[in-house]
């Protein structure tokens, strides 16, 4: 099945919600830099939310049955939300330990380790 | 005026006011003034108010019943047919009441109570005036030079002035209970409580070895005449039902009247309880065959004439003076009367001269008519043996409290000796003249004593230019003693009377009696010894050349207080026998007023042998009283003659004496060896028993103990074992299991975050992977 022929349906959505998803992680694994992260964990969660929008599209979906309304939505929302205080926590968290160490390079937040 | 309202009310204030006194000073009399000094006045006035209300109640007496002055008019008449005069008897509490059997508080007054009262309460007023001088030095922290401490210092210790006028008031009440109890519970429970008093008086010097000894000893010797004493008060409980002396309205016949009944001319007889105690084996045959009461009664006068019963009423009698043989210090127990004297002098002139010991005479004649002929015969031989061993004793004795120890205890024989042989007057008209002088001796040694700080007569002499005073007072005491006065015109100081009717008894009754004339000669004889060895006490202290110049120097004499109660109890020495015209009154005609009526002659096996003359006779005979007081006075004579050649004049050294009659001096300065022989008889077996058992406790008891104990530790020892190793270790292996993941696990712990990311996307992964190969094959079925 070639994806790039069809017509735009759901897995080009979560098509793009896995590259975002896949990227974030790689973000997330490769940087040292606590900000990028943070940019990392936002993709994650972005792609994410374009999982909870597909599935919750109506017209997305063949099967009318099985549709679940606006709930996927409401929850792609509700993680944007939370996205935001997370970032506002997380941003705090960056600062403090800048104050403390000089520096945001992750590697060298390694104090608590066993 | 209404006596039997008013002499209960009277004597029972004069007996409760000590004791109100007593307790006030258990409670606050520490701090009754400078060293308790208002204690001493406290106790002071309510014996003295209780000596007022005693004389009250002998006025009150005297105002119903006057003294006959012809004495033997009276004794004739009571002894021979009239009843005689009624006592005054009831209850004021009832302690319980089992079915018929009754335990009260009650009295029983008599001429014979109401005279008690009023010697008892005015010796002890004497007395308690005397101690404010003679224990003056307890007011202050004292320092005690006969008490040694552990390290050779005498001991120092606070003044107990407070405590002495506790004790003799709780003695005070003590005494007079006795005697104005009404029946013989009350008598025991008095007759322990003034034991009590004597034991804490004794002990008074409690820091002295020999003090505390002396307390003990006399304790001790005393249970075991109170011991028979139970015995006594058992066979009367159980005979006769009662404990009550006279006939209590509303309660039945006392203990006098079922022994000596109205209706028997007052002859003895056994009662009827004690018939059928005796008898209980045919009682229950009878109520076996037939439940007739009647029946048993109808049996009762045959079996009494069988003599079914009699050994009860000999076992109650013989009990009864067991008790007072104790109390009295009767041989086999006079030992611990001499060493008695420890206590303080006024305790010795009160309890142990005056009153106390007089208890257990006074007990036999109050008891008197329960004696049986057998019982008489008893007392009157144990009597006889203690007044003759106890003034031989005394004629060797140096110390001078000693010497009046011992001639209170033979004094007290011839008390017994008098009861025993039917002189019921005689003995207690002893009584009372005895204490007035013996308490007068006794307080002229305490002043001696006090001047001279010493008990040794050896170290005394000449000391009646120091002490005129108390060497005339005590001049009093002995003649009173000796039985001094003027035989032609029948005048003379008390003991002279006392006496002379002892002796006169004994005469009459070794006239009726040829086998037992030889009491009479002991008595006589112990008459010539008292008079030789008071007057050996008098010259050795008092006359002559001072034979320590330094104890000669310090002495001086005594405060005023202490020379008033002298000279007022040297005139009750002198003039307690004489008869008052006016007002009429006469200790003796007084006395006869509560003489128990009959004789105890004409029942059991003795009556044949013994034969109690009627005591009238010994004074309306001239034949017999005429010449017993020429006896009576020729013995004196003699033993003053003697004392005055060997202590007086000097004539006769006393020392070849001594030398003569060693062994016999050594066996008489050594107390006859009586302490020894009783160390030997009783006191080392006990020891010997108590050393025995104590090493039992030792070596088994204890080892079994330990060996218990050992046991334990071992099964103890055993458990912990277990503990430590099996319990403790499975607890400690999980503990370090655990620990030795955890130490393993904390590599994982990095802290690297893009490490942490990699491992969680790998895990992401190898998930998915995971549940793709193995989603068909672990949920194929369903």
């Amino acid at each position: 099945m070639d994806l790039l022929t069809q017509p735009v349906g759901l897995a080009h959505y979560l098509a793009v919600g896995t590259i975002l998803f896949v990227c974030g992680v790689v973000c997330m694994a490769v940087k040292r830099n606590a900000v990028g992260i943070l940019m990392g964990i936002e993709l994650v969660l972005n792609g994410a939310n374009i999982n909870f929008v597909a599935f919750g599209a109506p017209f997305l979906r063949s099967d009318k049955q099985f549709a679940i309304g606006l709930d996927g939505q409401l929850i792609a929302i509700f993680v944007i939300v939370l996205a935001a205080a997370e970032a506002a926590v997380a941003l705090a968290i960056a600062l403090a330990y800048y104050n403390n160490h000089a520096t945001i390079d992750v590697d060298r937040a390694d104090e608590l380790k066993g | 005026m209404n006596l039997p309202a008013l002499l209960p009310t009277l004597l029972g204030l004069a007996w409760l006011l000590p004791l109100a006194s007593f307790v006030l000073i258990v409670l606050w009399g520490k701090r009754m003034g400078h060293g308790g000094r208002c204690a001493g006045y406290l106790a002071t006035l309510a014996i003295g108010t209780s000596a007022v209300l005693s004389f009250v109640a002998l006025a009150a007496w005297l105002s119903q019943h006057p003294c006959v002055l012809s004495a033997h008019e009276v004794a004739e008449h009571a002894e021979h047919s009239s009843p005689p005069i009624a006592p005054v008897c009831g209850d004021w509490y009832t302690l319980g009441e089992f079915g018929s059997l009754r335990l009260t508080i009650g009295y029983y007054i008599d001429a014979l109570s109401v005279a008690m009262f009023c010697m008892v309460t005015l010796v002890a007023t004497c007395i308690h005036v005397y101690s404010f001088g003679y224990m003056h030095e307890e007011l202050e922290e004292m320092t005690d030079p006969l008490a040694k401490l552990a390290d050779g210092q005498p001991c120092r210790r606070p003044g107990r002035f407070y405590r002495f006028y506790q004790f003799l008031s709780l003695f005070c009440f003590s005494m007079l209970g006795l005697v104005i109890a009404g029946n013989l519970a009350m008598v025991f429970a008095f007759w322990e409580l003034v034991g009590i008093c004597s034991y804490l008086l004794i002990g008074f010097y409690i820091e002295r070895k020999s003090a505390s000894n002396a307390a003990n000893k006399a304790f001790i010797v005393n249970r075991v005449g109170d011991f028979g004493m139970i015995i006594g008060l058992m066979a009367i409980w159980t005979g006769m039902g009662t404990f009550n002396f006279g006939d209590v309205p509303g309660a039945g016949p006392g203990v006098f009247s079922q022994v000596r009944p109205a209706a028997n001319n007052y002859a003895p007889i056994v009662p009827d309880g004690m018939v059928a105690l005796a008898a209980r084996e045919e009682v229950a045959k009878i109520v076996a065959a037939t439940p007739d009461k009647k029946l048993i009664a109808a049996q009762v006068p045959i079996w009494r004439a069988q003599g079914y019963g009699y050994w009860l009423l000999v076992v109650a009698g013989l009990g009864i003076f067991c008790g007072c043989v104790g109390k009295s210090a009767q041989f086999p127990l006079h030992v611990w009367l001499p060493d008695a004297m420890e206590g303080p002098t006024p305790v010795s002139a009160l309890i142990h001269a005056a009153t106390m010991v007089a208890a257990g005479v006074y007990l036999v004649g109050r008891f008197y008519p329960v004696f049986t002929p057998e019982v008489l015969m008893v007392i009157a031989y144990t009597g006889c043996i203690t007044l003759f061993i106890a003034a031989t004793i005394a004629i060797t004795a140096t110390d001078i409290k000693r010497v009046l120890a011992y001639s209170t205890v033979s004094q007290l024989g011839y008390m017994m000796l008098a009861l025993g042989v039917g002189g019921w007057m005689a003995g207690l008209f002893h009584l009372f003249t005895h204490a007035f002088f013996k308490a007068l001796l006794f307080l002229c040694s305490g002043s001696v004593i006090h001047a001279t700080g010493t008990n040794e007569m050896p170290q005394m002499g000449g000391l009646w230019k120091k002490m005129p005073w108390t060497a005339g007072t005590m001049l009093v005491g002995c003649l009173a003693i000796a039985g001094a006065g003027v035989p032609t015109l029948a005048i003379g100081l008390s003991g002279y009377y006392s006496k002379d009717n002892i002796i006169a008894q004994l005469l009459s009754f070794g006239n009726q009696n040829p086998r037992h004339v030889w009491l009479f000669w002991v008595a006589t004889i112990g008459a010539s010894m008292t008079s030789f060895y008071m007057f050996r006490l008098w010259y050795m202290t008092f006359a002559g050349s001072p034979r320590n110049e330094h104890v000669y120097h310090h002495a001086h004499e005594s405060p005023r207080a202490m020379v008033g109660p002298l000279v007022l109890l040297a005139t009750l020495a002198i003039c307690a026998g004489w008869t008052l015209l006016w007002p009429p009154f006469a200790l003796q005609a007084f006395l006869e007023q509560a003489r128990p009526a009959g004789m105890a002659d004409g029942i059991g096996w003795a009556s044949s042998l013994v034969m109690h003359p009627a005591e009238h006779l010994a004074h309306s005979t001239p034949a017999i009283h005429d010449t017993a007081t020429f006896y009576a006075f020729t013995a004196a004579l003699c033993g003053f003659l003697l004392a005055t050649v060997i202590y007086g004049v000097r004539k006769i050294n006393a020392e070849d004496i001594r030398r003569q009659f060693a062994p016999l001096h050594s066996f008489l300065v050594h107390k006859w060896w009586f302490d020894e022989l009783y160390a030997m008889l009783f006191i080392r077996p006990v020891l010997w028993i108590s050393q025995m058992a104590a090493d039992f406790d030792r070596n088994v008891i204890d080892w079994l103990a330990e060996g218990a104990a050992r046991l334990v530790a071992f099964v103890a020892q055993v458990d912990d074992f277990i503990d430590r190793i099996f319990v403790d270790g499975l607890v400690n292996l999980t503990a370090r299991v655990t620990y030795a993941i955890g130490l393993r696990l904390r590599a994982v712990q990095t802290g690297n975050v893009r490490q942490y990311v990699m491992l969680l996307a790998i895990g992401l992964v190898a998930l998915f992977v995971l549940t793709t190969f193995y989603w068909n094959f672990a949920f194929a079925r369903m």
